[in-house]
This record gives C-alpha cells, structure tokens and sequence, in this order.
C-alpha cells in the first residue's frame, strides 16, 4: 500500500513541522494543523471507501483465493498475464490461512457488494451458498463447456447448484489413508475403520485424523456417513439422517476413548496430523497429498517409507466415500468486468495449470487427462488411487444454509472421545433442522 | 457567579429573564456537539441492532427479510446453546474476576508501599495490560500446545496433561489469561483507591493498638468500599463481553468454552443472519445493563461518591 505509506510520510512531516511551529510560537501553527487533519482524513477514507487490495483501473482483475504456498496459483496468474498481453491484468489478493476466516472475509464483501472482488477462488463448499445468495455469475454457453467437459465426477458436481453451473473447478482434493510400510506391513484399500482401529491398537501406534472443532470434523463425519450409504441433506434438499449417524459417531468416538486416539486429538487439524506422522507418533494418517512433498523435507528415507490405501471403509460391504475438497473459480456479480473475469478464470485454470498446481502445491487437477501427464505421474506415485478417490468422493452437502449445518455437525460430534451414538441420531437432527431454518439450536 | 444569582432570580420568580434564555440556549448549543456524537456513534448502532433483531434477516437470503417481532429473542432464549454460554461467561467472569480482585488488591498495597523504585515496580506490573490482548492470548495458547507448548516438559506438570485439549482445562488456561492480562488495571484503580485512605486514621488505629490485619479490614477497606466496587463493575462488565482470549485460546469457542459474545459473533459473521445476531446483541447488552444496575442500585456503586469523598 505505498498510498498509505506515503500518506503517513506526510502525516510525519506536517507533525513534525507543526511542532517546529508550535515550539518558535509561529501563527502558521494552525495552518499546519488543519493540513495534518485533512491529511488524516485522506487516510481515513483512503482505507476506507476508495480502497483496493488488489489492483484498480479498468482492464485490472482481481482474484481472491486462499494463499496457495507452493507458488502454483502465483505461477498461473503471472502466466496468464504475460499470455492477455495487457488485455487485463490479474492481481492475486490472498486470503487469511484459516478456512472459517477465508469464507468470512468473502461473504462479508460480497454481502456489502464490494466490486473489488472479480474472481473468486471458491472453496467446494461455497456454491451452493454463494448462488443462492445471488452473488455469483452462472457459466453459461462457452463458459459451461469449458467448465465441465473432461472434469472428474466430483468437481463437476461440485459447481452444480439448481441444474446450473457456478464455478469452474481449478484444483481439487482428496484424502488417502497414509501408513508407514516397514513398520506395519501392506494395508488393503478395502480396510474398515474397525479393522484400522483394532490394528492400531495391537501394534500400539495412533491414527491422525482432523477432528478438532472445524471444518475438517465436518470432512471426516460427512465421509464416514457416506460410507455407510447415508446423505446428511439430499438433493432435493432435505435434511436425512438416518441410523449412518450413529454408525459414523461409534466409528469417531471408538477411535477417541482408544489407545489409538492421538495425544491432541480434541485440537488435531491436518497440520498436527501431518507432524504426528512425521514424528513417528502414529504409523496412520488420514490427510490431503500435501503431506507427501513435505515429507520430502523430513527425509528421503522417510518419503520411500510411506504407503497409500483408499480411506476407509465404514462397513464392510460398501466402498468407502472419500472426502473432496478443493477450488472453483466463481465470478463475483459485483465484478465490473465480467467477460475478463471469465477469460482470465479459464486461463488460470488451464490443463497445463492445474499440472503445475499439482507438481509446486500439492493440489490433485480436476481434469481427468491431466493425471495422465507425465508431470503428475511422477509427482504422485499414486496417482491412480488419488483419481479414483476423487471420481467416487462424497461431496458434503450442497445447500444454501451449509455454514450453518456443518457448525451444527461439528458441535455434535466434538469432542471425540465425549459422545454418544446412541443418541446422536435425533440430536444432530434436532440440531440440523434448527440450524437450517436460521435457528440456534 | 452572575449566571448563578440570574438563575437563582428566575427560580424564585419562576419567568426567566432574557440573559438566563440566552444563556441556556448557549449551554445547549455546546452540548450539542457531544450529545449528537453520542447519539451517532452510540444511539445509532444500537437503535439499528434492535430494529434489526426484529426482523429474519439473513445476508444470504436476502429475499426471505420479514418482520417477525420478537420472534428472533424467542428463539435465542429457548435454546440450550445461549443458556449454556450464559452459564461459561459467568462461570469465566465469576472466578476471573474473584482472583483478579485478591491478586490486584495485593499488587496495590505493594505499589502503595514501595518505598524505592516505585517507578519500576509500577511499570513493570502494568506491562501485561499494555501488550495487545490477541498477542497474549496467542502466547498462552501456545505455552500449553499439547504439542509445542513449553508448560508440559516444566516441573511438577504431567507429560502428559495437555488442557487444551478438554473444556476444564481449556476454561483455565482462558481464566489465567484473562487474569494475567488484567489484573494491573484492577490493581490501578485499587490504588487510586488505596490513595483515599488516610495515613493519619491508620496511626490512630496502630496507637489504639490494632495489629496490622485489623487496620486493613477495618480502616482500608470500608474506606476503599467505592473505588473496590468500580474497580469491581468495571472489571465484571469487561469480563462478562470476554471475545478474544476465548477466540485465540480455543477457536470458535470449541470444546465447550463459547461464551455469548463468541456466539454473537459465529452467527453475526460466520452465519450473516443479522438478524438473530443481533437479537444475541442486544442480550448481551441488556445482561450488561442488568450487571451495571445490580452494582449501581444494590451495591451503591457511584463514580462520583470517589471524588465525592476525597474532598
């Protein structure tokens, strides 16, 4: 903000005159005053009204998305820009690192039609919210094509919202069950969470899961439910819950009064699962691919050490429902230039980009070809598993009130080793109902 | 002194003379300035929060805004979530703001007595105060990290206690941050009050032969009733809104440590529903109100009594 600093500079140098001015008895002493309140002023609505975090000016587009540390989104916007040649330039503004806070600041700007905001990098969950909510553009024609064509099952659905399309899905994610090969062995890809439970406690190690009181509690109970056929809301929208609640609260509140809950497991969030891994606290993980470049970093030996297997099944008989996450590139309504957004947006989000996204941050591509480069082959071993988890993920629920569902389904499940299957089916949905309707419960 | 005798003529013939008009209307013409500051940035936001608590007003479903009366307040107070927040906030107010009181009351009587070095003594007690409440907070939260924090590998502590991690010890760790963080202003105004003793009742109380436990629960402390009852209300309504140690310490309120002004703000920002956030708004206040009027009417708290007996 080099406006403010050199506002400020000026600030400085008028307090500093007008001190001067008071100390030799001067009359300019008022004149100098009033400059420095109108100089404060100039700040004051500098920040306030005629601000911009990103850039300004009529070709300028800017992108709101969570602070990718890899550097691939930073890669994709300086590649885009060079490829528009001035046809518009794409500022990156990038959200606080907390999921709850990134939505927050969004919302709060969409909500007071802030037309700063052009593209947004929409977390999964968002769609539904943001376009019921009128905020964001519908692709449409062209735009549909190239949002949805070659994508994988889960992306795609995943920018659906009332037989429309709301976003073009950039990156995506799942979760893999990690362990570590030489001290327990091989690990089938249809293992149930029981069966992961009771071997983690014979070999005396601990699974990392996310399930401290966030979002990632949401990832892991929407899943386990999934995994036992049920649908927390439907897809007419209708709250559903039925005995998998119960199935899914036995399954987290086994693992939190067992020997294989990790210390910590009431605050875990992916980043103290990841360093439990790497510390050598738990031989399982349940985490996003992220983890495998970054144990890179603990050690080559330690890298080679590490096994995948399809996240857990909840019974015995029925495929597991990994979790989704990811990025869809949503257009703000509010934005002033709208037919750039949308350019800049598909640019941005280019086969080639997403491969990059996937080499530098980690982040699994949304197109179905892309896996088959030969740039993700060789940054995932696992390449394979991390398509087919993506293709068969259980999206969390598309509703317009989700913030509000997924507050009550965290509360309900937390802590972990505190709860009750028994009755959590009529408390969560209690719980949902009110939630959904604007109550509290 | 010529305004009062003008005033003082106008009562006893009860017409107001010209010069009094004028110099009314001038005494309303300075207030004005502060009363309509007031009214802007005080009257404003709570007569807007109350008009929206009664309405269903959500920012996401803007179409669905209706009047619904008192609907909103119904709603928050029939709910366990609000009882039970209600019931952490006086539990975190009750206990912090107790030890604050014995702690800041010792801290006072040092200062009051320091004989050399007053100036450092006192500086280095108000450093806690001066350090931004977000940073302090971050700082506790991360001395008992289960897993990073530096309290655990400490003597006499468990290896294996980790209080972050379950709502006892989550509530403790926001007490001693909060108590910490304010026990120095409640030690600043006790000594305000301490200031209001006289030494000379305390020599007529040590020459009559009283030990030194009985000068200070019969002579200091009935005299410092006032300044201990402000210091006492002010710290109460501060603790009772308490935001950013619960919001750093446990985020989002988890682990049962959410407190009605953390839920005021998970549904004014997280949810947008204004509308019920604002009902929770208005709530607070009104506990606020309630908790300012027991100290006030019950008590016989006065800001004023202070300066009153001073003189």
């Amino acid at each position: 903000m080099p406006a403010i600093e050199a506002t400020v500079t000026s600030l400085a140098r008028w307090g500093r005159l007008a001190i001067g001015e008071m100390r030799r008895g001067s009359r300019r002493i008022r004149a100098a005053l009033a400059t420095t309140v109108v100089a404060g002023l100039a700040v004051l609505t500098g920040c306030g009204v005629g601000g911009t975090e990103g850039g300004s000016g009529r070709n300028a587009i800017n992108f709101y998305a969570f602070n990718e540390p890899g550097g691939s989104y930073d890669k994709a916007v300086e590649d885009c820009n060079k490829e528009a040649d001035g046809k518009y330039t794409i500022s990156y503004v990038k959200l606080p690192t907390d999921a709850n806070q990134q939505r927050e600041l969004v919302v709060r700007r969409l909500a007071a039609e802030d037309d700063d905001i052009d593209i947004i990098g929409m977390d999964v969950i968002w769609t539904a919210e943001f376009a019921a909510a009128k905020w964001i553009l519908p692709w449409e024609g062209e735009n549909e094509r190239v949002a949805t064509e070659g994508k994988l099952e889960g992306p795609s659905r995943s920018v659906e919202f009332e037989d429309r399309v709301w976003g073009l899905p950039f990156t995506s994610n799942t979760q893999l069950l990690w362990y570590r090969k030489n001290e327990v062995g091989k690990v089938p890809d249809d293992i149930t969470w029981d069966q992961l439970i009771d071997d983690a406690v014979e070999k005396e190690t601990a699974i990392e899961v996310q399930s401290a009181q966030y979002e990632g509690l949401t990832v892991w109970i929407n899943s386990l439910i999934a995994g036992a056929g049920g649908q927390i809301v439907t897809e007419a929208g209708d709250v559903k819950v039925d005995s998998s609640a119960a199935k899914a609260a036995e399954i987290v509140s086994k693992l939190g009064t067992s020997k294989a809950a990790p210390p910590g497991m009431a605050t875990n969030k992916e980043d103290e699962a990841r360093i439990g891994f790497e510390e050598e606290r738990s031989f399982y993980e349940i985490n996003y691919p992220f983890i495998y470049p970054s144990a890179e970093a603990v050690g080559k030996k330690f890298q080679d050490s590490i096994g995948w297997a399809r996240f857990p099944r909840t019974v015995a008989d029925e495929p597991s429902r990994p979790p989704l996450g990811g990025i869809n590139l949503g257009i703000s309504k509010y934005s002033e230039t709208p037919d750039l957004a949308f350019e800049a947006a598909k640019c941005m989000a280019s086969e080639e980009h997403q491969a990059i996204a996937a080499e530098l941050g980690g982040l699994p591509p949304t197109t179905e070809s892309v896996y088959e480069t030969k740039k993700v082959q060789d940054a995932y071993p696992f390449a394979d598993l991390l398509r087919e988890s993506i293709d068969e993920a259980a999206p969390r629920p598309v509703t317009p009130a989700y913030s509000d569902i997924s507050l009550a389904i965290q509360k309900t499940f937390h802590p972990p080793d505190g709860i009750d299957p028994g009755s959590i089916e009529s408390k969560l949905k209690d719980r949902i109902e009110r939630a959904g309707e604007g109550k509290i419960y | 002194m010529e305004a009062a005798t003008a005033t003082q003529d106008t009562r006893r013939t009860g017409k107001k003379s010209d010069r009094a008009r004028s110099e009314r209307r001038l005494a309303y013409m300075l207030c004005a300035p502060a009363v309509i500051a007031m009214l802007i940035v005080t009257g404003y936001p709570i007569g807007y929060a109350f008009y929206l608590s009664l309405q269903k007003f959500d920012l996401r479903f803007p179409d669905d805004k209706e009047f619904v009366g008192f609907q909103n307040y119904a709603d928050v107070l029939t709910s366990s979530t609000w009882w039970s927040d209600v019931a952490v906030t006086s539990i975190i107010t009750l206990i912090s703001v107790s030890i604050e009181l014995v702690l800041g009351m010792a801290i006072a009587l040092v200062m009051h007595r320091a004989i050399f070095g007053r100036g450092p003594v006192r500086a280095a007690i108000l450093v806690p105060y001066g350090i931004v409440t977000v940073v302090a907070a971050f700082a506790w939260r991360y001395a008992f990290d289960p897993a990073s924090g530096f309290v655990q590998g400490l003597p006499l502590i468990s290896d294996t206690a980790a209080p972050l991690t379950n709502q006892a010890g989550s509530l403790l760790v926001i007490i001693l941050a909060e108590v910490w963080k304010t026990t120095p202003f409640m030690a600043l105004l006790l000594l305000a009050g301490l200031a209001l003793v006289p030494d000379e009742m305390h020599e007529a109380g040590k020459v009559d032969g009283a030990s030194a436990w009985q000068r200070f629960t019969k002579i200091t402390l009935p005299l410092m009733r006032p300044a201990i009852l402000v210091a006492l209300l002010f710290r109460t309504l501060d603790a009772f809104r308490i935001f950013d140690n619960v919001f750093i310490i446990q985020p989002g309120g988890a682990l049962g440590t959410e407190t009605v002004s953390i839920l005021g703000y998970n549904v004014l920002i997280n949810r947008v529903n204004l509308g019920l956030g604002s009902a929770i708004s208005i709530l607070i206040f009104l506990a606020v109100i309630l908790i300012a009027v027991f100290f006030v009417k019950v008590l016989g708290t006065s800001t004023a009594q202070q300066t009153g007996e001073a003189t």
